[in-house]
C-alpha cells in the first residue's frame, strides 16, 4: 500500500474521493481553503466554490437528496453562516451521504474568533467525527458517510488548524464509486411545515438515541488500556499531546464525540482511579461526564482558551501530580526582537486606498480579507471589524445613528459576494449616504487566490460569467458607482473626496489584481531614493511598505532605502514623496 | 540520529521566504528513509510578511505536530532576528543554523521599534551552538533569491544523517522541471557550507 505524507486538509480530500464522494462545494476559509483546492484534482468528482458556506451547504444538501454523496467545506465561522440549513436539514434528513467538514482555528492564528463546532453538533443534534492526525481525516470521511446514510442524517467532521495543516504518514487506498440514484419525491419528509416538522422533530430525537447506542460501539471510539491511576478521555488534536505527555495512562479515545456514549464513559470511568479530561477549547466532554454524575477533572488543569500544546499539557501534569514549579530553562528570547506583524504585501493595491482614506479620518468599517491589516499602524485605517459582509452594513447602522460623523465601510470582492451584497441593498432601499469601498483584487486573496463569481473562472479553471460589482450595485439602487486605479493616488484623493461629499450612497470600487496573482509579477522595476534629496521626512514610511527600509543610525538619524528583492515598482512612495527623492531605478542606489 | 528518539526541527523566517517548500522537502525525506512523520505549517493570515514558524518532528512514532519548548535539535532560520525570537525551542544542546540576511519590518520603519544594531552580537549572546552564513548571497550564486530555502535544506542536510540521493530524488520531484537546475545548484551551496 502507497504511504504518503499529507496535510489533514490533503487527507480529507483524499478520503472523500476513495469513499465515492461525487460533489463537494466550499467557500475558502483558513484552516479549511485546501480541503476543495485538493479534491478538485482527483476525477470523477463535481466541485466548486459557492458564492457562500451558506450556499455551498444548500447546494449539497441537494445533491444528497438526489442520491449523490456530498462534503461541505467551511471555517468554524462559516458554518454560523450555514447554520440555517444545517438546522432544518437534521430534520428533513439526507439521502446521499453528506459530511460537513468544519476547521475550528483554536488561537485565532487566521480567524476574528474561537468556536468549538461541537457545540454546533450538539445544537442541531447531529453526530460529529474528530479526526486525530492525517490518517483518521482520510478514514473518517468515509465513516460519515457511512453514518450519514444509515441514519439519513447530515454529519459534520470537525477539524482545526493543527488537523488541516499538519502532516502526517498516510496509507493510500483506492475509491470505491458512488452513483446517485436520484430524487426520490416525498413531501412527508422532506418538506418542513408544521405538521410535517413536528414528526420529524420526534423523529430526530428518536434518531439520536440510536445514534447514541451506535457511538458506545464504534471502533473509532476506544479504550486503550494503560494504567489504572490516570484514565484521560481526549478526542481529536489533543489526543496527540495527551498521549506523548502521559505515555503510560489509559485513554478513552472518541472519534465520534456526539451523541456522547455515555455507556463508554461509565465504563471507562471505572478502570481508573481519576479522570482527566483534554479538550481543545470549550470544556464540551467534560461537561457531560461530569453531568452523568463522574467525578473528572479538566478545566481545572486544562486551558479552555487557545489551542494546546506539550508545553500546556506538561504543565497541566505538573499541577496533577502536585509537583513544584520547575526552574525556567537555559535560553529565552531577548526582548529586543521587534515584533514582525503581517502586512500589505509590497505592491499590494490596498496599501493606497488606506493611505488616502487615513487621512480624511472618517470611521472605517472594515471586513474579513487581507484589509484587515490596514487596522495597524502607521495605516491605523480600520476601526471597527465583525464578520462577513458587516463591512457594508454596519457602516450603514454608523451611519443611520445620525451622529454627522463621516463612514466609509470597505469589503474585498470575494466577500462582496459572499454576503455584500445584501447589505448594499439596504443602502438602496433605505436611502443610506455612505462611501461602499469594494477592493477589487480579482481574487479571494488572503486565503491563497481562490476564484469567486467575479474573477470569470470556476474551480476547475473554466471560463465562466464574470459577476460585475458595478451591475450589483447599480441594481441595489446605488446611482454613484465610481471605478478606480488604486494606483493612481491623486485621483483615488480626489474621488474620495467628492464621493464623501456627495448627499447620497455611493460605492468606489477600486480595481487592480493582487500583486501575488502571478509570482513575481512586477508593476515596474523597483524604485530608488536619492540620498541628497531625501530629508528623511518620513512619509513614505506611513504607507507601511516592506521595502521602504528605514536604517538607524548609531547618532539617532536614519536613512531610508529601497529593498530591490521586495519592492514590486508600484511607484506609490515616488506619488507621496515630497522633495522627489524617489525615482524609477536609474543606477542610484539608496543603500 | 537513532530511530527511537525523535528528531525535532523548528523553521523560522518571513512569510513568502519559502518555509513551507523547505519544511515539505524534510518531511518527504524522513518519509522516504522509513520514519514516522509529522510537521505544522502556517497558512493563511499568519502569512504576509510576518513572523513564520514551521515545525518538523520524525522517529519511530510521532504524537504531537508541535515541538515542544526548548526540545528542538535543529533551529533553521531564514532570518537572523527571527532565530533569536524563536530561541526558546532549541534543546540546551541544539544547533541553531542561521542565514544572515536582514529584513527590516514594518515595526522599525514607522518608529514603533528599533532592529537591533549589531544581530550578530545578539545571535552570539543567545545561542551556545550556532552556525550563520549568507544564504541570500549563496541563491543568488545559484540563480534566484527565491531559492534562499533549498540553500538552507542543503545546509541542514550536512547534519541529518539521511542519504544524499533521498534528498536529490525529493528534490526532483518537488520542484518544477524548470527550476530544478538552479534548486539543485542551490542545495549543493548549502551542503557545502563551512
Amino acid at each position: 500500500m502507497e504511504k504518503a505524507i499529507i496535510s489533514g486538509n490533503e487527507a480529507f480530500a483524499r478520503g472523500a474521493w476513495e469513499a465515492g464522494v461525487n460533489v463537494g462545494a466550499a467557500y475558502p476559509g483558513t484552516p479549511s481553503t485546501e480541503i476543495l483546492e485538493n479534491l478538485v484534482k482527483y476525477p470523477d468528482v463535481y466541485c466548486q466554490w459557492s458564492p457562500n458556506e451558506k450556499v455551498a451547504v444548500e447546494f449539497a444538501a441537494g445533491a444528497s437528496l438526489a442520491g449523490a454523496r456530498s462534503i461541505a467545506c467551511m471555517k468554524h465561522v462559516g458554518l454560523n453562516v450555514a447554520a440555517d440549513p444545517l438546522m432544518t436539514l437534521a430534520y428533513i434528513g439526507v439521502k446521499g451521504g453528506m459530511a460537513l467538514i468544519v476547521a475550528d482555528d483554536p488561537g485565532m492564528h487566521s480567524s476574528q474568533n474561537e468556536q468549538d463546532t461541537r457545540q454546533y453538533a450538539r445544537f442541531a443534534k447531529v453526530p460529529i467525527l474528530e479526526p486525530s492526525d492525517s490518517q483518521e481525516a482520510k478514514e473518517f470521511v468515509g465513516l460519515a458517510f457511512k453514518i450519514s446514510e444509515e441514519f439519513r442524517t447530515p454529519v459534520i467532521v470537525r477539524s482545526t488548524t493543527r488537523i488541516s495543516h499538519s502532516k502526517s504518514v498516510v496509507t493510500l487506498g483506492e475509491r470505491t464509486p458512488h452513483k446517485a440514484d436520484g430524487y426520490e419525491k416525498n413531501p412527508r419528509i422532506y418538506v418542513p411545515v408544521p405538521v410535517n416538522a413536528r414528526r420529524m422533530r420526534i423523529a430526530l430525537e428518536e434518531r439520536l438515541g440510536k445514534l447514541g447506542e451506535l457511538v458506545c460501539h464504534l471502533e473509532q471510539n476506544v479504550i486503550i488500556e494503560g494504567s489504572s491511576e490516570l484514565g484521560i478521555i481526549t478526542s481529536g488534536i489533543a489526543y496527540q499531546y495527551a498521549a506523548e505527555t502521559f505515555p503510560e495512562a489509559s485513554f478513552l479515545k472518541l472519534g465520534m464525540s456526539f451523541p456522547f456514549p455515555d455507556e463508554l464513559i461509565l465504563r471507562f470511568s471505572k478502570m481508573v482511579k481519576r479522570l482527566l479530561v483534554v479538550e481543545e477549547l470549550d470544556n464540551f466532554l467534560e461537561e457531560h461526564v461530569r453531568a452523568l454524575g463522574i467525578c473528572a477533572d479538566g478545566r481545572k488543569y486544562i486551558p479552555g482558551i487557545g489551542e494546546l500544546n506539550l508545553d500546556i499539557l506538561e504543565e497541566a501534569r505538573r499541577k496533577l501530580e502536585g509537583r513544584p514549579e520547575p526552574e525556567k530553562k537555559t535560553v529565552k528570547p531577548s526582548p529586543e526582537v521587534p515584533p514582525r506583524p503581517p502586512v500589505f504585501c509590497p505592491g499590494c493595491p490596498h496599501r493606497g486606498v488606506f493611505f488616502e482614506i487615513s487621512k480624511l479620518k472618517p470611521v472605517v468599517i472594515g471586513d474579513i480579507g487581507c484589509y484587515s491589516l490596514a487596522v495597524f499602524p502607521p495605516l491605523s485605517a480600520m476601526d471597527m471589524i465583525l464578520c462577513m459582509g458587516a463591512g457594508i452594513s454596519s457602516a450603514h447602522g454608523v451611519q443611520k445613528a445620525e451622529t454627522g460623523q463621516k463612514v466609509v465601510g470597505v469589503v474585498g470582492d470575494s466577500t462582496f459576494f459572499h454576503s455584500g451584497i445584501t447589505g448594499l441593498l439596504d443602502i438602496g432601499y433605505n436611502k443610506g449616504k455612505l462611501v461602499i469601498f469594494v477592493l477589487d483584487n480579482r481574487s479571494t486573496a488572503m486565503t491563497g487566490h481562490q476564484d469567486h463569481p467575479g474573477t470569470g473562472r470556476t474551480l476547475t479553471g473554466q471560463p465562466t460569467h464574470e459577476a460585475s460589482i458595478e451591475a450589483f450595485a447599480r441594481a441595489c439602487g446605488i446611482r454613484r458607482v465610481v471605478t478606480v486605479n488604486p494606483y493612481d493616488l491623486q485621483n483615488l484623493r480626489k474621488v474620495i473626496k467628492e464621493e464623501m461629499e456627495a448627499d447620497e450612497a455611493s460605492v468606489i470600487i477600486a480595481r487592480a489584481p493582487c500583486i501575488l496573482l502571478e509570482q513575481s509579477r512586477r508593476l515596474g522595476e523597483p524604485v530608488s531614493i536619492c540620498r541628497d534629496k531625501c530629508k528623511t521626512c518620513g512619509v513614505c514610511l506611513k504607507l507601511s511598505c516592506p521595502a521602504l527600509e528605514k536604517h538607524q543610525k548609531p547618532d539617532g538619524t536614519f536613512t531610508i532605502a529601497v529593498n530591490p528583492v521586495l519592492c514590486r515598482g508600484c511607484e506609490l512612495c515616488i506619488q507621496v514623496c515630497p522633495t522627489g527623492a524617489v525615482s524609477k531605478s536609474s543606477g542610484e542606489k539608496g543603500s | 540520529m537513532t530511530m527511537g528518539e525523535t528528531t525535532n526541527i523548528v523553521l523560522v523566517g518571513v512569510g513568502g521566504q519559502g518555509i513551507l517548500l523547505a519544511g515539505r522537502l524534510i518531511c518527504e525525506v524522513a518519509l522516504a528513509e522509513g520514519y514516522d512523520v509529522k510537521a505544522n505549517e502556517v497558512h493563511g493570515m499568519a502569512q504576509r510578511g510576518g513572523s513564520v514558524i514551521g515545525q518538523i518532528r520524525f522517529g519511530k512514532k510521532v504524537y504531537s505536530p508541535l515541538v515542544k519548548l526548548h526540545s528542538a535539535n535543529y533551529l533553521l532560520a531564514m532570518e537572523i532576528i527571527e532565530a533569536v525570537r524563536y530561541a526558546d525551542y532549541l534543546a540546551p544542546d541544539g544547533l541553531a543554523l542561521i542565514n544572515t540576511q536582514r529584513i527590516i519590518p514594518t515595526t522599525v520603519s514607522s518608529g514603533q521599534a528599533d532592529y537591533p544594531a549589531e544581530p550578530e552580537a545578539l545571535v552570539k549572546e543567545t545561542f551556545e551552538r550556532f552556525q550563520v552564513a549568507d544564504c541570500l548571497k549563496l541563491a543568488l550564486e545559484a540563480g534566484d533569491a527565491r531559492c534562499t530555502n533549498v540553500v538552507m535544506v542543503g545546509w541542514l542536510s550536512r547534519h541529518l544523517a539521511f542519504k544524499e540521493k533521498t534528498w536529490l530524488t525529493v528534490l526532483e520531484r518537488s520542484v518544477k522541471k524548470k527550476f530544478l537546475a538552479i534548486n539543485q545548484k542551490a542545495f549543493a551551496l548549502g551542503k557545502n557550507i563551512i
